[in-house]
C-alpha cells in the first residue's frame, strides 16, 4: 500500500514516483513532493522508486496571484 | 511625520507589547510583488512586523490596478520602488530590503534563506512550484504559499492549509487564473491576507524558529 495525499492505493509498488504523478495526471513542471515527511528533489523523481508503506504528498500548483 | 516612538506606542495599545515585540523583531521575506504580495506586504508592515525582504523584477502595469497596491502615478515603476513608498506612508519605520531582479532555481535560496518566513507570491504554477521546491530543498525557511484564488464568489473555499512540514499553502488550490479568465481583487485579497495571517502567526507562536 502507498498513501498519496491521504488516499491508500494499491499496485503501485516497484514503480517510479515519476511514473506515478504520470500515471494520476500531474504536470511535473507543476508539482512539489513531499515523501515520507521529506521533500523529494525534481531531480529524483525518475529513480525514486515507491514501496510498500511509503507516503507521498503532492502539491500541484495553480495559476494567479 | 510621526516619530517612530508615537507609532510603537499606537502599535502597543492595539496588541500589547509581548505581541509587539514579537512582530517587531521579526522578519518574513516576500517572493513577487503583484496581487498577493503587495497586498501580505501591506498588511504586514501595518501589523509592525519589523523587517521586509521585498522581491520582484517587474514594473507596474495598468493591468495591475484591477488588485494590487499600486496607483495611477506609479504606472512604470518598478514595483520594488513602488511598494516602498506606499509602505512608507503607512510605517515609515519597517526595515525594507528591495531586490529587483527575476527569481530563479539559481538566486532563490541566496536570495531568501536568511527569512525565517517566506511568502511565495508569484503569479504563474511553475515559477510557484519552482520557488518552493528550491527552497524546501535548499533551505530551512517555512513557505507560506498562494494557490487557487482565481474568479470571484466562493469566499469560503479559500483555507490555510499545512500541506508539508515547513509548506502552508492559502487559496482553493485549483481555481486556475488560466482556466476561469482572470483574477479580481476580493479573492486575491482574501487570499494575501491568508498568508499574511499565517505569517503573523507563526512569528506569534515562535513557530519559525523551531525550524
Amino acid at each position: 500500500m502507498i498513501k498519496v495525499n491521504s488516499e491508500t492505493i494499491t499496485g503501485f509498488e516497484g514503480i517510479t514516483v515519476a511514473e506515478l504523478l504520470k500515471q494520476r495526471g500531474y504536470k511535473t513542471l507543476y508539482v512539489a513532493v513531499e515523501m515520507n515527511d521529506a521533500i523529494l528533489p525534481k531531480a529524483q523523481y525518475e529513480n525514486t522508486v515507491l514501496k510498500d508503506g511509503d507516503t507521498l504528498e503532492v502539491v500541484s500548483f495553480v495559476g494567479g496571484g | 511625520m510621526l516619530t517612530a516612538g508615537e507609532i510603537e506606542a499606537s502599535l502597543i495599545e492595539r496588541h500589547g507589547s509581548e505581541v509587539h515585540s514579537k512582530l517587531k523583531n521579526a522578519s518574513a521575506a516576500i517572493a513577487g510583488l503583484g496581487g498577493l504580495g503587495s497586498n501580505i506586504a501591506v498588511s504586514l508592515v501595518r501589523a509592525g512586523v519589523g523587517k521586509l525582504l521585498l522581491v520582484d523584477f517587474d514594473k507596474v502595469d495598468i493591468s495591475n490596478l484591477n488588485r494590487q497596491q499600486y496607483f495611477i502615478e506609479q504606472l512604470g515603476q518598478y514595483k520594488t520602488d513602488a511598494l516602498t513608498e506606499t509602505l512608507r506612508k503607512i510605517n515609515p519605520y519597517t526595515e525594507l530590503e528591495t531586490v529587483t531582479v527575476r527569481v530563479t532555481e539559481d538566486n532563490a535560496a541566496k536570495l531568501f534563506r536568511e527569512y525565517p518566513i517566506v511568502c511565495e507570491a508569484f503569479d504563474r504554477a511553475e515559477n510557484k512550484a519552482m520557488l518552493v521546491n528550491t527552497l524546501l530543498e535548499q533551505t530551512d525557511s517555512i513557505i507560506v504559499s498562494g494557490s487557487g484564488m482565481a474568479g470571484y464568489g466562493r469566499s469560503n473555499e479559500i483555507e490555510t492549509k499545512r500541506i508539508m512540514n515547513r509548506l502552508y499553502i492559502c487559496g482553493d488550490r485549483v481555481t486556475d487564473s488560466a482556466a476561469v479568465n482572470g483574477l479580481m481583487a476580493p479573492r486575491v485579497m482574501m487570499c494575501a491576507a491568508h498568508q499574511a495571517n499565517k505569517v503573523i502567526e507563526l512569528i506569534i507562536k515562535g513557530e519559525q524558529n523551531g525550524r
